[in-house]
């Protein structure tokens, strides 16, 4: 029946076997058409989706217990990602739109490989796993009405909207996710949430247009704390219009997709000098890097819910020390006892991989609280050729050097051979300091770009291997669960005459002359003709 | 002020536990005249058929101590609570009586009148009120603010669908229902973690919530035999069984004591009700 309903085998077939075929399939109990397609989502199912959301569909599958936010439990049909109203079933399209493209944010991918046939099977075999669906009318959209459009003035009448609907709560001022009732937020199992971060648009599960954003606040987020403002717009608190200006506002927080990857950190010269900290002004001119942060999970024990996923990196330099701005959003200002019940809960809720939990003491409180931590590594000797040493953290062949700070001890440098082994060194050329402000972490740093004492030398014009690390103290993140990245570069630019300048210039000028000179010839041949 | 305090919530959990009733309580219910129109099932109640059911939770020995709860977040509602501040509310016991005791027929109703009025849960100087609610499926409960700030009204059933509304202000009003009986159905305030409340759907209209005193009453049941549970958020539940003689009244009692602290307390999960009396039964069905 399947294979005949797909096309070209079983028309072979039934070209092939003639009427015979037919008399035995109509002698055959006729399966339904919806119990075919169940029978054909469950083969996609097993494949690709079990081992994650559990082959009875309630998001228990092997890989599950290290993933936050765990996989759906399909038993409960509750889709975060709806046009439906709040505690509705998902429609059809709901449920492909996810399948399609993924919940960024989370562990869940995009299934380009499956077929839009494959996916209609599918979505009939993930909904036979709740009684909720089939029970009444099918589930309609809500009607969002019209965007009235955009624009500076439509995002400050979002902005004042975000405030009066008190987004801040959970959210924060800044949108990053830092609010107040943040630490204590859970989903509908009881495990740890992160109000989004509104700044990261790309890591929204529900999609960063504004058209997303818009009905993310009216349908709200099923299973998770984010309610629908459906009855707030209702009752007049803000208008239909404001609410889109909210999402326009939301949107204009931070960019709509993940910067370009590149690979190369470009550290111009600061004619003007170095600034002084992280806070300068200066910083706003100089160009940002950013670079996604992945959980390092090579080795024992993994990290498969990374607290920090990304950093910003900018670089300045004046011939003869080097200063990075390294940024990125952190929530909690680690350790801070308002996070105590969020570690606690991170740790009971994920597996740790072997890792020792952090205990609690007789009143329920952690025995400790680990800082936020960044590590930035770069190969002990000058790299020769493309050769860089192993990126977690070097090994006895090719250590790395280390610049390193924590919320606690502050910027220090060290040598390490791999993620066991971290020497610190004594006499340390690095400096600089970090502050938090509205959940982000900015740290400063700076140094000598030659140091005799040391291998690392940050010549001009030559890229140098950079890679880094981090972690969230109140996520219980120690040791090797920590966030890491690949190798990239950075690359201290020369001052800006010789190359950079001039040669273009020169450039334009021999063409402008070859030029004239070509007129010129063609000038004096058509006189001569 | 404390005692004065419990006793301002006696006097709203008692009425709000009465509007519960519905069509339970022979007409007097706020939330039915709210909605202006009489109740069926008191319309159609012969006086001569039905009786009523009554009785006390009572609480045995040393009363656990409740945990104050930080409201410093919240100045405002803060404010509304006396010297000692606002304490959880997980284990109310006043004079012997036990409050929030969700009691309600749980076997050999067979019929009841549809469900009519609203029910009604405030939100209260960042408060449920009540803590613990009794409605009917598919009765309308009014869920209203009258914090002039941000609550999100998060209810987690599992034998219905969910809600999850925000109300960033005073006097907005969200009605939701519940289509199927499920005791009992959590709701939450994400905002403030200490706000939570149970809602107890069942099929028909014969359900009480104890008041401050520990009493309750089940008025116009028919008479017969039933299964009488009660629910606790601390003690699990309890069952009785009682016989309803027409015109006449029934008395169930609960006993609870410190040493039933702890015990499983189903949620949301249909139970499994066998027979017996006072005794804690932990079953779920699956």
């Amino acid at each position: 029946m399947r294979v005949l309903r797909r096309g070209t085998l079983g028309t072979l077939g039934t070209l092939a076997l003639g009427g015979f075929a037919i008399l035995a399939l109509s002698a055959a109990p006729p399966l339904s058409a919806q119990e075919d397609a169940a029978a054909a989502g469950k083969v996609v199912y097993d494949r690709w989706c079990a081992e994650c959301h559990g082959e009875t569909g309630q998001g228990d599958g092997s890989a599950a217990a290290s993933m936050l936010p765990r996989p759906r439990d399909f038993t409960q049909a509750l889709y975060q990602i709806r046009t439906t109203g709040s505690g509705q079933l998902p429609t059809d399209a709901d449920i492909r739109f996810a399948i399609e493209n993924g919940l960024p944010g989370t562990t869940m991918p995009g299934w380009p490989n499956l077929t839009d046939g494959e996916i209609d099977d599918l979505i009939v075999y993930l909904k036979s796993f709740s009684r909720f669906f089939g029970q009444g009318p099918a589930p309609e959209p809500l009607d969002f009405g019209s965007d009235p459009g955009g624009g500076p003035a439509a995002i400050e009448a979002g902005a004042a909207a975000y405030l009066t609907m008190l987004c801040e709560e959970c959210h924060g001022l800044s949108g990053r996710g830092d609010g107040t009732s943040a630490p204590t937020l859970e989903d509908w199992r009881g495990l740890p949430i992160r109000a989004a971060d509104l700044t990261e648009a790309w890591v929204l599960n529900g999609g960063s247009s504004v058209e997303d954003m818009h009905t993310r606040m009216l349908t709200g987020l099923d299973g998770t704390p984010m309610p629908s403002a459906i009855d707030a717009m209702n009752s007049g608190v803000v208008s239909p219009d404001e609410v889109w200006q909210l999402a326009h506002y939301l949107a204009s927080l931070g960019p709509r997709e993940m910067p370009p990857l590149r690979e190369v950190i470009r550290v111009g010269r600061a004619e003007a000098g170095l600034p002084a900290d992280g806070e300068e002004e200066a910083w706003a001119g100089v160009e940002a890097f950013y670079f996604p942060m992945s959980g390092q999970v090579v080795q024992l024990p993994r990290n498969f819910a990374p607290a920090v996923d990304g950093l910003w990196v900018q670089g300045l330099h004046d011939g003869s020390d080097i200063a990075l701005r390294v940024q990125w959003n952190d929530p909690s200002n680690s350790p801070d006892p308002n996070w105590d019940e969020w570690q606690n809960k991170i740790t009971a809720a994920l597996d740790l991989d072997g890792a020792e939990p952090i205990a609690l003491d007789s009143a329920g409180a952690p025995t400790a609280r680990p800082p936020d931590a960044v590590l930035l590594q770069f190969p002990f000797e000058p790299p020769e050729g493309t050769d860089r040493p192993y990126f977690l953290m070097g090994d006895a062949r090719e250590p790395v050097y280390l610049w390193t700070w924590d919320s606690e001890t502050g910027v220090g440098a060290g040598r390490g051979r791999g993620l066991d082994s971290v020497e610190p060194l004594g006499e340390d050329p690095v400096t600089g300091e970090a502050t938090w402000e509205e959940g982000r972490w900015t740290l400063y740093l700076r140094r000598s770009i030659e140091v005799e004492s040391d291998g690392l030398d940050f010549a001009e014009g030559a890229p140098m291997p950079i890679a880094f690390q981090a972690w969230d103290g109140s996520s219980a993140e120690v040791g090797k669960r920590s966030s890491v990245s690949t190798w990239y570069y950075i690359l201290l630019e020369p001052p800006a005459s010789s190359t950079v300048v001039v040669t273009p210039l020169l450039a334009m000028l021999l063409t402008g002359a070859f030029g004239l000179v070509l007129v010129r010839r063609a000038q004096d041949r058509r006189r001569d003709g | 002020m404390r005692s004065h305090f419990w006793n301002r919530s006696a006097a709203l959990l008692a009425v709000a536990a009465m509007a519960a009733c519905g069509g339970g309580d022979g007409g007097s219910s706020e939330a039915a005249d709210d909605a202006g129109e009489a109740t069926p099932a008191a319309a159609a109640v012969d006086p001569s058929t039905v009786g009523t059911i009554s009785g006390m939770a009572n609480f045995g020995g040393m009363v656990p101590t409740m945990e104050a709860i930080d409201m410093s977040a919240e100045a405002e509602c803060a404010a509304g609570y006396g010297a000692d501040g606002p304490m959880a509310q997980s284990v109310l016991v006043s004079e012997g009586g036990l409050a929030n005791v969700f009691v309600y027929l749980s076997e050999g109703v067979s019929g009841a009148p549809a469900a009519s009025g609203a029910a009604t849960l405030d939100q209260v100087n960042c408060r449920y009120t009540p803590h613990v609610l009794g409605v009917q499926s598919g009765q309308d409960i009014e869920i209203s603010n009258s914090d002039n700030l941000l609550h999100n009204i998060n209810a987690t059933p599992t034998e219905n669908r969910g809600f999850n509304i925000s109300q960033p202000r005073a006097g907005i009003t969200s009605t939701q229902r519940f289509q199927v009986a499920e005791v009992m159905v959590p709701v939450r305030c994400d905002v403030h973690g200490w706000m939570q409340a149970y809602i107890g759907v069942v099929d028909h209209p014969y359900f009480a919530v104890t008041g401050a005193d520990g009493s309750y009453s089940i008025a116009n049941v028919p008479a017969g035999d039933y299964t009488l549970t009660a629910w606790h958020e601390e003690f699990g539940t309890q069952t009785a069984n009682v016989t309803v003689t027409a015109g006449e009244m029934a008395v169930a009692t609960f006993d609870y004591n410190a040493e039933m602290m702890g015990a499983e307390v189903p949620m949301g999960d249909a139970l499994v009700l066998e027979h017996g009396t006072n005794r804690i039964r932990v079953e779920r069905t699956q």
